[in-house]
């Protein structure tokens, strides 16, 4: 992590390792801690080798789907006589994930780095960095790196020297959670809503500005850069369980938990050992109740899945849920689960681009019944509701924001029905209640 | 610090002087003059404070679009004002894992102390408005705000007073 914590022990800092050290945002200081090497050693290379080397390093994409890095890069034929793009996600905006938001205001050469190197390993001449709108911080120290790499030539129409034009350039999003979503960013980038469309085709076929595009999160990107250096082995041997999810993670940590932050494991690194050691365990006098492990969009685990899970693409699926972005959201005993759901479900249905039916008005009506039911105004005949429009609202729509809102329904329903019929019941929150009772 | 206008005076166009060369830059990154549209919305935002009916007339005109392709992009994203705000405006994080922190009660003392009142509403003074935002990206920094554009982290009721008092 290191900062606002110094790492853990038990961590393994390859992103983050120079995170809070001020001295690593300048060109000259990240040169020094060995930055552009993996830049300058990939464009002597062809794209075809770099791409083989993030193949073999088994890299999964780390902003949500986990789709194969290197596989990706190769859908962009060289040679097709069409301006290629690379655009980078840093629209950073999953509610429990803030781990791209660390990266850029510490390590900004390390995104410009990765940028460049995967514009060159695909093909393309310009990249366009989407940083969201709330990230001011980042922003002006992206800018800044970004001003600094053009005047060292690092950037430009002989990057590094070489004959290879590589542009990158910074764009300030304006508030819109589904930005993020791949197609709904290039959207945007054009001057466009940020409306998701429909795929096929695909961004690798027909992307920003109709042309061949790649579009990767940023710490997919800063992991490019050590795997060129150290080699695909050295990445491929990070891992503590399935040789199908390797290298490190970082894992931010957020709710009622002593020490929130970011942490950097292995993957395959047991979950409860990331919950009770790196992050501290509950607050005093706290008991953990639930956990949501990959982002809000994944289902909720509950305390006995999450304690089993080794966190890996494969581990959080066998228990239950997703690793998703990796923003772990921990809820304690002091938090009511149906409160929490029901403004889950406020933040899709203020976030819907409202293209699709199922999402727009699927959305609004969860969040309306959801919060009725945490008023104690609900009836058991809400939860099937409930479940009905969380069907409806699956698999059913363009994007997957749709399906993000159904997840912690779904899932919360099956764990926590308890708390909903204590609700419904008890016609007032019944942990509220507890909470005030034990003030007074 | 943005300066702001009322509404009643004569429109004063945006893009003159610097602000046209900045424009002709950020043209110079894109292939069509479309994709130039939100860092337009964002120098205007920057320079009025918010982003008028007659200031998404000039934008159209600047950048080849039509005022009604315009307006439907500045509704679409929440960061562009389309009303005058007070001198500072500041969003508040009040997603799940900040609501499980404790948020609300920031919200409170942020209605309180700026003498909003309520959310979206500017002070009698003129000094501040105050909106709750949907996540922040800073959810181990729970409570994270935006006053303007300064994002700042782990706000809790009682730092609210003097936090306020820097934001004049």
């Amino acid at each position: 992590m290191g900062y606002p914590h110094r790492s853990h022990p038990k961590e393994t800092p390859v992103l983050s390792k120079h995170f809070g050290d001020p001295q690593a945002r300048t060109l000259d200081g990240w040169k020094q801690r060995g930055g552009y090497r993996a830049l300058e050693q990939a464009l002597g290379m062809t794209p075809a080798d770099i791409v083989n080397v993030v193949k073999d390093s088994g890299l999964r994409g780390r902003g949500g789907a986990g789709f194969p890095t290197g596989l990706k890069w190769s859908f962009m034929k060289p040679g097709d006589g069409k301006p290629h793009y690379l655009c980078v996600n840093a629209d950073e905006s999953e509610p429990g994930t803030f781990k791209d938001r660390e990266i850029m205001r510490w390590t900004p050469h390390a995104l410009v780095e990765g940028t460049a190197l995967a514009a060159h390993a695909i093909g393309a001449e310009t990249a366009y960095i989407y940083i969201r709108g709330e990230f001011t911080e980042p922003l002006r120290v992206m800018e800044a790196a970004v001003k600094e790499a053009y005047a060292a030539g690092i950037l430009g129409a002989k990057a590094m020297g070489t004959p290879h034009r590589i542009d990158v350039h910074i764009l300030r999003g304006a508030g819109a959670y589904i930005c993020g979503e791949e197609t709904a960013l290039m959207n945007s980038i054009e001057g466009k809503r940020g409306n998701p469309r429909i795929k096929p085709p695909f961004p690798a076929a027909a992307g920003v500005f109709g042309m061949p595009t790649t579009i990767n999160n940023v710490e997919t990107l800063c992991a490019v850069p050590h795997i060129l250096v150290n080699g695909a082995a050295w990445y491929k041997a990070l891992s503590l369980s399935s040789p199908k999810s390797t290298g490190t993670k970082l894992f931010s940590a957020c709710g009622t938990l002593a020490r929130p932050g970011n942490y950097e494991v292995t993957l395959g690194f047991p979950f409860k050992d990331f919950l009770y050691d790196l992050c501290g365990g509950p607050l005093p006098g706290r008991r953990f109740k639930a956990v949501i492990p990959g982002g809000s969009s994944v289902p909720i685990q509950s305390m006995e899945e999450a304690e089993s899970t080794l966190m890996d693409y494969e581990g959080f699926v066998a228990k239950g849920s997703m690793l998703g972005s990796g923003g772990v959201i921990v809820f304690d005993d002091s938090v009511c689960m149906v409160r929490m759901i029901a403004r889950l479900a406020r933040f899709y249905a203020h976030e819907s681009c409202a293209q699709c039916t199922q999402c727009r008005e699927g959305t609004a009506w969860t969040t309306r019944i959801l919060e009725r039911i945490e008023r104690g105004q609900g009836t058991m005949q809400d939860l099937d509701v409930l479940l009905e429009l969380s069907e409806n609202m699956t698999g059913k729509t363009i994007c997957v924001l749709s399906d993000s809102c159904a997840a912690p329904i779904v899932s919360g329903i099956a764990k926590f029905k308890k708390e909903f019929e204590a609700h419904i019941t008890g016609k007032k929150c019944p942990v509220t209640a507890a909470a005030a009772a034990a003030a007074a | 610090m943005s300066a702001h206008e009322g509404t009643a005076e004569a429109y004063r166009p945006v893009f003159t002087g610097a602000a046209v060369t900045e424009l002709s830059e950020i043209l110079s990154r894109f292939p069509t003059k479309m994709a130039a549209l939100l860092p337009a919305l964002w120098i205007v935002q920057r320079e009025r404070g918010w982003v008028s009916p007659d200031a998404m007339v000039e934008v159209a005109e600047q950048l080849g679009l039509t005022p009604a392709y315009v307006k439907g992009v500045v509704s679409f994203y929440t960061m562009y004002h389309t009303h005058p705000v007070g001198k500072h405006f500041i969003q508040v994080c009040t997603t799940s894992p900040c609501g499980a922190c404790g948020a609300e009660k920031v919200v409170d003392a942020l209605l309180q102390h700026t003498k909003c009142g309520e959310l979206g509403a500017t002070s009698p003074d003129g000094r501040f408005t105050v909106i709750e935002v949907e996540c922040l990206g800073a959810c181990g920094f729970a409570t994270p705000i935006l006053v303007d554009d300064d994002f700042i982290e782990s706000v809790t009721p009682d730092k609210v007073p003097q936090l306020l008092s820097q934001y004049r």
